[in-house]
C-alpha cells in the first residue's frame, strides 16, 4: 500500500486511503475529465439491462414486499391480536421496527447536511445514495405507527383536523410530537433529495435517447439549464436546507426517544435517551450505507467515485458513534445503580441477566465490541470484512431497540403481570416485509435515477477550480494539482 | 484586448425588431477558468441580459457576473417565524382554550386537563413549534428558490439547441440575449469570439 501523490496518478488507482501531509487525497480516481464522471454515473440508468444480481435482488425484494402487503391486510381485516402483543407488552416488533428504520435514515441526513456544513468533500460520493436510503427508510418507519393503532381507518386522528367529535389530538404527548417530527423529517428529506437531484436529472434528460426518457427526466428536471443566476439561488437554498436539516435530524430521534423517556417506566425514564438515540441512529445508518454501497459500487462500476477512502471514512464514523453507544450503555447502568431507585436498578439487572439476557448479549457484542475492530486500518479497508461487520451492526441495532422496548415492558412494577413476548408469524412477516419495501425502492432508485450526485462530484475535482492549470495552460490535463487555489490570478 | 466599441443604444431597438426569431448568441467554453475570465469581460462590456450556464456552480462566477445576493434567507426567516407562530397558536387554541373560531368550518378548542398541568403548558408545545418552524422554512426555501428561478419551465429556447446539451455534462456557456440594449449581432458575435469562445452560434427563439 504505497502512498499516493497526486502527481503519480497514472496507472489505475484503487486505494486512496493513505494520508500524505500537505496534499488532499483524490476523491475521484482514474478520471480527470468531467465527461467521464457523467458517463460513469449516467450509463447505469441508460443501459438497457441491469446486472443479474439486480434482477435477483429485485425479485426477492418484490416477494418480501408482497409479504408486507399481505401481513398488513391480514392485520387490518383481523385486528392487532394477530401480533404477539398483550398487556403488559403493548409495544414490541412494531415500535422496534419503527425506531430501527427511523434510525437508519439518520445517516443520510448526517451525510447530506452535517458533513456539508463541515465542508467534508468526500460526502459528494455517497450523499445521493445515503439520502435515498433515508427517504426509503423513513417510508418503512412510517408504516408501523400507522398500522399499530388498531383501527387504521381513523389514523387521520393523529392530525389536528376538525372532526364530528370536536376532539383534538393531545399536544402534550410525545407520541404526537413524533407525528410532527417524523412527517417533517420525511418532507424535508424528500425536498433535500429532490433539490439536489435536479441538475443530475437534467443531465439524464440531455443525454436521453428515447422519447419516454426525455419526457420523464425532462419533467422532473423542471427545465433546469445550469444558469449561473439559478445556481446562485440554488446553492444558497441548498446551504439553508442543510442548516435546517441539521437541527431537524437531531430533533427527530430525540423526539422518538421521548416516546420512551417521557414515560414513567423503569428502563425508559432516563435523560440520556435523546443523545444516546441520536448516536445509535447515526451508527446504524452508517452501517446501512456501507451495506448498500459495497455491493452497489461493485455491481455498477462506481469504484472510482465511491472509493475506498469513502468507505474508510464511513467506518471511522461507525467507530466513533459505536463508542458513544457503548458509553451510553455503560452510563445507563451506572445511573441505575447511582440513582438508588430500586425499580430502576432492577430494570437494568433484569435487562442483562433476566429472561432477555440473550438479546442483551447479542446487542452488546454487535454494537460495542464489533465497531472497536475498526480501529485497525486493515479492517476498515477490507471490503468483505466491513460488509460483514456492517450487517452485524444492523442486527445489533435492531436488537438494541427490541431490548429497550420489550425487556422494560415485560417486567414492570407488578410481578403478577410479567410476561414473555413471543412474536407471531405476522410480526416476523411484517418485519421482513419492510425490508422488501426498502430494497424494492432502493433497487429501483439504483436502476433509474442518478446514484451519485454528478454535479457535486464535478465540483470537487481539481479541474473544477477556475484557476486550475493557470501555470501550464494545459487545460485537458486534469490530474496533477489538487487544491491549486492560487487565488490572486484574477 | 478587444477592439470593439460597445454599440450605442440607439442602434438596438431596430435591430431586435428585424430579427424577432433570434433568442441570442450562445458561446461555448471548455473550462471553468475560461468561462470565468470571459464572464468578467462580458460584464465589463456592459451587457445586462446575459447569463452563464455551467454543469456545476463555478467558484467565483457569481462575483465575476456581478450577481447580487439573493433575498432567499430573508424569506426563509419569515417563513420559519410563521411556522413557529402557527404551531403555537394551533396548540394553544386546540389544547388550552375553549374558544370557537371560524376556520373554513366552525372549530372549538378543548381545554385538556392532563395530570394537573397548566392549561397553557408551553414547554410541552416546544417540539411541535420547532418542527413546524423547520417545515415552513424548508418548504419556502425550496419553492422560493424554484419560484425566483422561474422553474419549473417546460420550454426554453436554449433547451432546444443541440450544442447546449453538454451544459449538463462538461461544457460551459455564455448566452447574450438579443433583447440586451447593447446586443448587435455581428459585433456581439465577434466579441464572444475574442473572449475565448471555442464556438459561437445563434439560438432561435
Amino acid at each position: 500500500m504505497s502512498s499516493i501523490r497526486a502527481d503519480q496518478v497514472g496507472g489505475r488507482i484503487t486505494d486512496n486511503t493513505d494520508e500524505v501531509p500537505g496534499t488532499r487525497a483524490p476523491l475521484v480516481l482514474n478520471m480527470d475529465k468531467f465527461g467521464q464522471v457523467t458517463n460513469a454515473v449516467a450509463k447505469v440508468s441508460e443501459s438497457t439491462g441491469a446486472p443479474l444480481a439486480w434482477y435477483i435482488g429485485f425479485a426477492g425484494a418484490l416477494g418480501l414486499l408482497g409479504l408486507l402487503g399481505f401481513c398488513i391486510l391480514y392485520l387490518i381485516v383481523t385486528g392487532v391480536g394477530v401480533w404477539g402483543l398483550n398487556t403488559p407488552i403493548a409495544w414490541a416488533y412494531d415500535i422496534t421496527n419503527f425506531v430501527f428504520w427511523v434510525g437508519i435514515g439518520h445517516a443520510g441526513t448526517l451525510i447530506s447536511a452535517i458533513l456539508f456544513l463541515f465542508r467534508q468533500n468526500w460526502r459528494t460520493g455517497v450523499n445521493r445514495f445515503a439520502e435515498s436510503m433515508t427517504i426509503f427508510a423513513v417510508m418503512c418507519a412510517g408504516i408501523f405507527p400507522g398500522i399499530h393503532v388498531g383501527r387504521v381507518w381513523v389514523v387521520y386522528w393523529l392530525f389536528p383536523l376538525p372532526n364530528q367529535m370536536e376532539m383534538w389530538p393531545q399536544f402534550r404527548s410525545p407520541l404526537l410530537w413524533d407525528v410532527f417530527a417524523v412527517s417533517t423529517y420525511f418532507t424535508v428529506s424528500t425536498l433535500f433529495w429532490y433539490t439536489g437531484m435536479i441538475p443530475d436529472l437534467a443531465t439524464l434528460r440531455d443525454r436521453a435517447k428515447g422519447r419516454l426518457q426525455q419526457i420523464g427526466y425532462g419533467l422532473f428536471a423542471l427545465g433546469w439549464r445550469g444558469s449561473n443566476r439559478h445556481w446562485h439561488r440554488y446553492e444558497r437554498a441548498y446551504l439553508l436546507l442543510a442548516a435546517l436539516s441539521t437541527p431537524l435530524v437531531l430533533s427527530v430521534h430525540s423526539v422518538v426517544s421521548f416516546d420512551f423517556a417521557v414515560s414513567q417506566l423503569p428502563g425508559w425514564h432516563t435523560t440520556i435517551f435523546p443523545p444516546y438515540f441520536v448516536a445509535g441512529a447515526v451508527f446504524s445508518g452508517f452501517a446501512m450505507v456501507v451495506t448498500l454501497a459495497v455491493p452497489a459500487r461493485e455491481l455498477f462500476g462506481l469504484k472510482n467515485l465511491i472509493t475506498l477512502r469513502h468507505l474508510d471514512n464511513m467506518n471511522k464514523v461507525v467507530l466513533v458513534t459505536g463508542s458513544i453507544v457503548g458509553y451510553a450503555y455503560a452510563m445507563e447502568f451506572f445511573i441505575a445503580w447511582y440513582s438508588g431507585a430500586i425499580y430502576e436498578k432492577f430494570a437494568f439487572v433484569n435487562r442483562a441477566f433476566g429472561q432477555y439476557w440473550w438479546a442483551y448479549l447479542l446487542m452488546v457484542s454487535c454494537n460495542v465490541i464489533t465497531p472497536q475492530l475498526f480501529w485497525f486500518k486493515a479492517i476498515r479497508t477490507s471490503i468483505p470484512i466491513m460488509f460483514f461487520l456492517s450487517l452485524v451492526v444492523n442486527v445489533g441495532m435492531w436488537f438494541e431497540r427490541f431490548v429497550i422496548i420489550v425487556s422494560s415492558l415485560a417486567n414492570d412494577f407488578l410481578p403478577s403481570s410479567w410476561e414473555f413476548f413471543t412474536p407471531t408469524w405476522v410480526d416476523i412477516g411484517t418485519m421482513a416485509g419492510a425490508f422488501g419495501l426498502f430494497f424494492t425502492l432502493f433497487l429501483l432508485f439504483c436502476r433509474f435515477l442518478p446514484m451519485i450526485a454528478i454535479a457535486e462530484v464535478k465540483m470537487i475535482m481539481p479541474a473544477a477550480d477556475p484557476h486550475h492549470g493557470d501555470h501550464d495552460h494545459d487545460h485537458g490535463d486534469g490530474h496533477g494539482t489538487p487544491a491549486t487555489a492560487n487565488g490572486d490570478q484574477s | 484586448m478587444t477592439t470593439f466599441e460597445t454599440p450605442t443604444p440607439t442602434v438596438d431597438p431596430a435591430k431586435t425588431a428585424e430579427t424577432p426569431k433570434l433568442h441570442g448568441l450562445l458561446a461555448e467554453f471548455e473550462t471553468p477558468g475560461d468561462v470565468l475570465k470571459a464572464a468578467e469581460k462580458v460584464r465589463e462590456a456592459g451587457y445586462r441580459w446575459w447569463d452563464c450556464c455551467t454543469p456545476f456552480p463555478v467558484h467565483g462566477l457569481d462575483g465575476a457576473m456581478g450577481i447580487k445576493p439573493t433575498i432567499l434567507p430573508v424569506m426563509v426567516f419569515f417563513a420559519g417565524f410563521t411556522g413557529l407562530m402557527t404551531a403555537f397558536i394551533l396548540q394553544a387554541f386546540t389544547n388550552s382554550s375553549g374558544m370557537s373560531v371560524w376556520a373554513l368550518v366552525w372549530v372549538t378548542g378543548y381545554p385538556y386537563l392532563i395530570s394537573g398541568k397548566p392549561l397553557l403548558s408551553i414547554p410541552a408545545f416546544i417540539p411541535v413549534m420547532f418542527e413546524l418552524t423547520i417545515l415552513f422554512s424548508a418548504l419556502t426555501c425550496v419553492f422560493g428558490m424554484f419560484g425566483m428561478n422561474g422553474l419549473p419551465r417546460l420550454y426554453h429556447p436554449l433547451l432546444a439547441n443541440d450544442r447546449f446539451r453538454r451544459v449538463t455534462d462538461d461544457r460551459f456557456y455564455i448566452v447574450i440575449e438579443a433583447r440586451d440594449p447593447k446586443f448587435f449581432q455581428s459585433r456581439t458575435e465577434a466579441f464572444l469570439d475574442s473572449i475565448g469562445a471555442v464556438a459561437v452560434e445563434e439560438v432561435e427563439d
